[in-house]
């Protein structure tokens, strides 16, 4: 029985009121708020976080696929799942993939998948969707989008949710697009996209997809269905004969906008934390096409609610707003502000050869631990900082440890962003002290003493590299 | 181990003044330092056997100074020890002359850091040590996370400990507004310095030493040769460097809240000279205030608060200029700025001058011993010099 045997999710700790966009441009804005992802955060970060929290409690040997999907991977040229299998410690023998092309690569990786798994070419694949789309500024889609990712793992032991069916329909259809000389989305008249895109394209897969299932809209608990409007979305399930009300719960378009290709599986993921054993989910993506499943769930997801996992629900819960609009476009390096009378980011223009040698150390997080005296350190030390034997060690992961702010500071002369930069000295829970930015903070909330997480963040971009590393932030 | 006590004299120093020098060149500034030394000592170029010049970021090799001094086919070494450069450079110079395999030697410092354009130290990438994985802060940074460890540990909200430094930022622009020499010659006020923009939290602007351009020179030789050159030459009685292993950014054992090598370095210097009672038998001392919070630390670690005391040490102005201890007489690097590779040998200038009876407004009364605290690094990694100097043998 192929399935999803766990899950995860992840929302940005920022949200932007969209009265905000509204006020800032003198325009209408829908109500509701969206999901920011921080100036360091990209589909790659993100990505990273929903699979820590969908491998919570999981033994990461275990898992020998990564799919990874996005429509803004941050290299066009450059595989983000080798990147993100590195940093969770997967074997060297999975396979890794990255999705991408349509709103639809989401559930196009997850329909890969469990094709693998069901063949055997693989035993467990982790399923990752993650967008950081750009809308035009002062437009429509900068205010109705939103920042997010989910994962999902595959398997066919012990499935929480049993892949029953899966069904595809494409379309070529010049809707939603960005090219490959793009920043922004563009798209399509609205009144088209409804009629040629939605109201046809939807309607043939989910009837071929019953038809196929030999199922009817009433088998189904709950309808999980993606297109790009949340207007579009009630219309289309009504239409589709499922009831609004009890088979559509979707919060995600008011609370964190729309995500993308990763909006199916955050809105699956949503699901599947209200499922009960027995329930029947059918999920739906639009996007050049639409792909259909159908899950049934197991006695499995009464078990599978492991310590510490966030989900959709933590993240949504766990928020701050910002203060205005400005600090969007500051982020998103959308308007120039004054550079800094520092030296320029070339100079720190990482090598790949250095990068490349510190890979496990670095990506990993990966430390020592004496075995003489039992004192963990990072970075690694042949020769102990307590003992001073030598060459006497393991290796240690610091990245699952929890920490707490010895001392920090915030640093106004360093170059960012997003001023002020702010670095703390980290004692680790279990021994081990080290150096790291703090993000996702309020500088005036910083203390000593304060519990923090370790995220996977992009310290800086230069000269065509996302150069990726370790921060924390105060515990969520 | 004997130590280099009494073994070696100072017999000229030269600095010039320090500060935003747009009309000079390195070779100027290396020029006018060396010649006053020169002058000071009775001595010419001719007479110099061996030399030692300290930059971090002037370039490669001695020729940066041979060049303009012309003094060539010696043995000229280049020597960097971050911020305790121009500290390095004199003990090279000392021990070469207490080793016996010279008899005059010069120790030479500069740095020209006011043409980069930027605020604040350049920044370098070594090639083989350099991880691009790293967080990314400054040095006001890097020291500012002591004054969190700092008042965390002795328990002072943030505007206390502000105060504390601010009184040590008061003290030295005081010394420095008497100073000729100083970049920054004018009084502050405690007010000023709380409400001056923030550069790393918690230290403002007040906190932090300038960036300034400099050069600073010594001549030295034997101990028994000293008189040749003048009446009233200045002895070394201790010349120490003390690495740290980097240990606290590693172990969770360091508090943020002292500078071990600090301590360690001021231990062995004590020893290396003799001195049983610091805070007792040290007339005067110019001690790295790159930061107030390193000075702050800086009594205690070096003993010459008594532990636990340095709070009420600057409350009660033991180390102003008419203090039992006065600390940082010239204006330090507060008022000096910090032209990295020149700060150690201006730290020993006054000194110098203050043992000879020479520091005009800022003589303090009867010294014997005088001594530089250099610190290169930041607290958790440090390198310190400490270099005692007094005007007697034995």
């Amino acid at each position: 029985m192929v399935g999803i045997t766990s899950y995860g999710a992840y929302v940005p700790l920022y949200r932007l009121n969209r009265a905000e966009i509204g006020r800032a441009w003198d325009i209408p804005a829908a109500p509701g708020e969206r999901a920011v992802a921080n100036y360091d955060e990209d589909s790659l970060t993100m990505a990273v976080e929903a699979a820590r929290d969908c491998v919570r409690g999981i033994d990461i040997e275990s898992i020998d696929g990564l799919f990874f999907a996005s429509t803004t991977s941050p290299y066009k040229d450059k595989q983000s799942a080798a990147t993100i299998a590195m940093v969770l410690g997967m074997n060297r023998e999975s396979v890794t993939m990255d999705f991408g092309g349509s709103l639809r690569c989401g559930t196009n990786a997850l329909r890969a998948a469990v094709d693998a798994v069901r063949s055997g070419s693989a035993n467990n694949i982790l399923v990752i969707a993650s967008e950081m789309r750009l809308g035009h500024p002062a437009g429509a889609n900068e205010i109705s989008f939103g920042d997010g990712a989910a994962a999902v793992l595959i398997g066919s032991k012990a499935a929480i949710a049993e892949i029953e069916g899966s069904h595809s329909i494409y379309e070529e259809l010049q809707d939603f697009w960005r090219s490959d000389r793009d920043l922004f989305v563009r798209s399509a008249e609205d009144r088209f996209i409804v009629d040629v895109g939605y109201n046809k394209v939807v309607p043939a897969a989910v009837t071929g997809a019953l038809k196929k299932f030999n199922l009817r809209s009433k088998d189904f608990s709950a309808c999980v269905l993606y297109v790009p409007s949340q207007r579009q979305v009630g219309a289309l399930v009504k239409k589709l004969g499922f009831d609004p009300k009890t088979q559509s719960k979707d919060t995600l378009f008011a609370n964190i906008g729309d995500a993308g290709s990763a909006m199916p599986m955050m809105s699956l993921v949503q699901a599947l934390e209200e499922a009960a054993a027995g329930n029947r989910i059918m999920l739906v993506a639009y996007g050049n096409g639409c792909d259909v499943f159908s899950l049934k769930i197991s006695d499995a997801i009464a078990r599978a609610k492991p310590e510490g996992r966030m989900g959709i629900a933590g993240f949504m819960a766990s928020k701050k707003m910002l203060s205005n609009y400005n600090r969007y476009l500051r982020w998103r390096e959308l308007v120039m502000v004054q550079p800094p009378a520092r030296p320029p980011i070339e100079y720190r223009m990482p090598g790949p050869q250095a990068l490349w040698k510190e890979n496990e150390k670095e990506l990993r997080l990966r430390g020592t631990k004496c075995k003489n005296c039992g004192t963990p350190q990072y970075p690694p030390q042949r020769v102990c900082v307590n003992c001073h034997a030598k060459d006497n060690f393991e290796y240690y992961l610091f990245s699952e440890k929890k920490a707490n702010v010895f001392s920090f500071c915030h640093d106004h002369l360093m170059a960012t962003i997003n001023p002020p930069v702010t670095v703390a000295v980290l004692d680790f829970e279990g021994g081990g002290r080290m150096l790291m930015d703090m993000t996702d903070r309020d500088p005036a909330e910083c203390k000593v003493g304060m519990p923090v997480d370790l995220t996977f963040r992009k310290l800086y971009y230069v000269a065509g590299i996302h150069n990726y590393w370790w921060k924390c932030r105060p515990a969520r | 181990m004997e130590g280099i006590k009494d073994k070696v004299a100072i017999v000229g120093m030269g600095c010039i003044k320090f500060g935003e020098n747009w009309e000079q060149t390195i070779d100027d500034m290396i020029i006018d330092a060396v010649y006053e030394a020169y002058d000071d000592a009775g001595i010419g170029p001719d007479d110099i056997q061996a030399a030692w010049w300290g930059s971090v970021w002037a370039g490669e090799t001695a020729q940066i100074a041979a060049s303009p001094l012309k003094l060539g086919y010696i043995p000229f070494t280049h020597v960097e020890n971050a911020c305790a450069t121009g500290s390095e450079a004199l003990r090279g110079a000392c021990y070469a002359v207490a080793s016996g395999v010279v008899d005059v030697a010069l120790a030479v410092g500069a740095e020209k850091l006011k043409d980069t354009g930027f605020m604040g130290l350049p920044q370098v990438r070594p090639i083989a040590t350099w991880s691009y994985r790293v967080p990314s802060d400054t040095p006001p940074a890097e020291f500012a996370m002591m004054a969190t460890g700092y008042f965390a540990k002795h328990g002072l909200s943030v505007e206390e400990g502000k105060k504390l430094l601010g009184q040590i930022a008061v003290k030295n622009h005081h010394n420095g507004s008497l100073n000729p020499k100083a970049h920054f010659q004018r009084e502050i006020t405690l007010e000023m310095v709380m409400n001056a923009p923030i550069v790393a939290y918690p230290l403002g602007l007040f906190d932090c030493c300038g960036v300034s351009d400099g050069a600073a020179a010594a001549i030295v030789t034997r101990a028994d040769m000293a008189k040749r050159f003048r009446p009233d030459p200045i002895y070394i009685k201790a010349a120490t460097i003390c690495q740290g292993p980097r240990e606290g950014f590693l172990s969770q054992n360091y508090d943020f809240a002292h500078v071990e090598e600090t301590k360690r370095g001021a231990i062995a210097a004590y020893k290396e000279a003799g001195i049983r009672n610091p805070r007792g038998e040290i007339s005067c001392a110019e001690v790295h205030d790159c930061f107030t919070i390193t000075e702050l630390t800086i009594y205690e670690d070096m003993q010459l608060s008594n532990p636990g005391q340095a709070r009420e040490d600057i409350q009660a102005g033991t180390f102003a200029l008419d203090g039992k201890l006065p600390i940082n007489t010239d204006g330090g690097l507060k008022c000096f700025g910090h032209p990295v590779g020149a700060s150690g040998l201006r730290m020993m200038y006054e000194v110098y001058k203050q043992l000879q009876g020479k520091a005009d407004k800022r003589q303090v009364k009867n010294p014997r011993l005088g001594l530089t605290h250099n610190q290169g690094g930041a607290p958790g990694t440090a390198t310190v010099s400490v270099v005692i100097a007094g005007n007697e043998l034995g």
